[in-house]
């Protein structure tokens, strides 16, 4: 059960990662993800079935929810959509294509096919006990993606990215189209929710149309339980550290209420409803916790 | 090296809501000039500033810089060359990122690549400069911007963008969102930068004391046009009473009831 939450919170971090680039460091709310995360499960699941190469496969799902990020901010910079509609808009496109990927069905099975995961179950077995293989194989898996996100944004053009969703007339006075870092920044998202996308497919055993849906409310609940953990830093690496691991205990409240729910006659069906309320719950606790900094300082002020 | 040629703006054009903001401006500033420029609330004074930086595109005439037309290239092209400080201390700087952070990104204007600049040769860079500040801010370079003050951040803006080297800078009041100890800091070392850099500038600023005391020419701004204009011996000579009565004669009204005289932002 352990491993399964931490699976499932780690696998659905890499999502989380990108959600906190659009949100959080662009002050861009991008809902193309819940169309891009299904595209990435889409893209891998026929890749496996074709028979293509699984890194490979794993590339072109990254790649496609890059180009899904990039249509979106397009549409935003070149249009002047607002960037809630211009994700709408891409998202909705999203759910043809992906019936499309997916061979005009809505749902296919890869339950019994190779896929990466397979392989490192298969190779490692024997030597790491079972339960564990995938559970540490996802730890380097987010490790590995966390650190190059953070070395990116402490290079020059990560900084100015950083710099972006705070202050956008300072990216401008400093010669740098802020159009071209948003299309930049929230193709980097919604390719890594893709990717996160790839990873669930194989994890689930199948992808499918309706993967997505509902994908930005886990995301963004994430990242604010995240937020959650410390106070305001300025260091990326805390700040990605605490998305992921708002994503593992946001995973770990989905479980319970998906196998314990019924205690309180909770059905399946109310778990949409039970995560929009965390939502707002974590809202009127970040708004208390201001209000609270706020009056604090006046109180240190006088 | 700028200069405007003909240039008028009009806001809303063929609505109810028409404004004519600038009409048929001509200016000429050449390399090394400090211009300070007063005139009554509306007079347009920022939007010819907003014009030649390019967050507006004149709906008539032309801008040239160096004889090149830029009239309409975007903003962030121009910022390149053109340097520019607002009335809000918090527009020069990122309030979420820390001190040094901020510095490497303003340290080079253009596109930004994925390179890591931030070493300690540039630590040590950055700190050897915000001593000029005098503000004992080279102590406090992990700090978010948001812990200081805004005096400090309009002082941080100056000189990063000293250091970027502009061909001109536009300072629209920046001095008057900040106390009168602070303002008078900024104020003086913008002076100090623009003499020691030899920097090309122009200065919108409210109080009339400050635009005789600074740079080598005066412009008077009134409903859209360059009223009045004087340079060298003749800015020299003038005193607020002088300038007074000539807004008088040339308006036939009065300069905002005087009372920006009073002020002493
Ligand atoms: N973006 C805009 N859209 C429409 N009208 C505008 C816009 N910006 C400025 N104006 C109008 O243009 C005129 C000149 O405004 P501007 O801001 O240039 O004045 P100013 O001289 O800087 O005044 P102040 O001393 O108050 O800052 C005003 O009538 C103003 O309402
Ligand atoms: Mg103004």
């Amino acid at each position: 059960m352990i491993e399964g939450i931490l699976v499932e919170g780690l696998i659905y971090g890499i999502m989380v990662l990108g959600v906190f680039i659009t949100f959080r460091v662009l002050d861009f709310p991008d809902l193309t993800v819940d169309g891009s995360f299904p595209l990435g499960a889409a893209l891998m699941a026929q890749c496996i079935l074709m028979g293509t190469n699984l890194w490979l496969g794993l590339l072109i799902a990254f790649i496609g929810g890059v180009i899904a990020g990039v249509v979106t901010a397009l549409i935003h910079n070149h249009l002047k959509v607002p960037n809630l509609l211009a994700g709408i808009l891409t998202m909705t496109m999203l759910y043809s294509i992906n019936i499309r990927v997916l061979g005009n069905r809505a749902n296919v099975p890869i339950l019994n096919q190779e896929t990466i995961l397979s392989q490192v179950s298969d190779r490692f077995s024997g030597l790491i006990p079972d339960e564990y293989i995938l559970l540490l194989f996802f730890i380097i898996v987010a490790i590995v993606i966390k650190v190059l996100i953070d070395l990116f944004f402490r290079t020059d053009l990560g900084l100015t990215m950083g710099a972006m969703g705070n202050n956008e007339q300072m990216v401008i006075s400093q010669g740098v189209n802020p159009k071209t870092l948003k299309t930049i920044g929230v193709g980097l998202s919604n390719g890594l929710v893709a990717l996160s996308g790839a990873f669930a497919a194989q994890y689930l055993g199948f992808a499918d149309v309706g993967l997505g849906q509902g994908i930005i409310i886990s995301g963004l609940a994430s990242v604010m339980i995240g937020e959650f953990l410390v106070m305001k830093s300025n260091r990326i690496g805390v700040l990605t550290f605490c998305a992921l691991m708002g994503s593992i205990i946001f995973h770990a409240v989905v479980y319970l209420g998906r196998y314990y729910g019924y205690v309180i006659k909770m059905t399946p069906n109310d778990l949409n409803l039970i995560k929009g309320i965390l939502i707002i719950i974590l809202l009127v606790l970040t708004q208390s916790r201001k209000l609270k900094k706020v009056a604090l300082k006046a109180m240190v002020d006088k | 090296m700028i200069a405007l040629k003909n240039v008028s703006i009009v806001f809303n054009q063929g609505t109810v809501n028409e404004n004519q903001a600038l009409s048929n401006i001509n200016l000429s500033v050449k390399e090394g000039d400090f211009v300070t420029i007063i005139g009554s609330n509306g007079a347009g004074k920022s939007t010819l500033f907003n014009m030649i930086a390019g967050s507006f595109v004149p709906t008539q005439g032309s801008i040239l810089l160096n004889d090149r037309d830029i009239t309409r290239e975007p903003e962030y092209k121009r910022a390149r060359y053109i340097g520019r400080i607002f009335q809000n201390p918090l527009l020069g700087t990122a309030s979420n990122m820390s001190l040094e952070d901020n510095m490497m990104i303003t340290y080079k204007k253009g596109f930004k690549w994925l390179k890591r600049s931030l070493n300690n040769r540039m630590r040590d860079f950055f700190r050897s400069e915000l001593v000029h500040l005098n503000m004992g801010l080279e102590n406090r370079m992990k700090e978010n911007l948001a812990m200081f003050s805004g005096g400090q951040r309009q002082a941080l803006t100056l000189l990063m963008m000293v250091l970027s080297k502009p061909a001109l800078i536009l300072l629209d009041e920046h001095t008057a969102a900040l106390d009168p100890k602070n303002a008078q800091i900024v104020l003086e070392l913008t002076n100090k930068f623009i003499k020691e850099f030899n920097l090309t500038a122009m200065m919108i600023t409210h109080n009339m004391n400050h635009a005789i005391e600074f740079g080598n020419r005066l412009l008077m701004m009134d409903k859209g046009e360059i009223i009045f204009e004087a340079e060298g011996e003749a800015k020299k000579e003038l005193t607020v009473e002088k300038l007074i009565a000539k807004f008088h004669d040339l308006r036939h009204k009065n300069f905002e009831d005087d009372k920006t005289l009073l002020s002493d932002e």
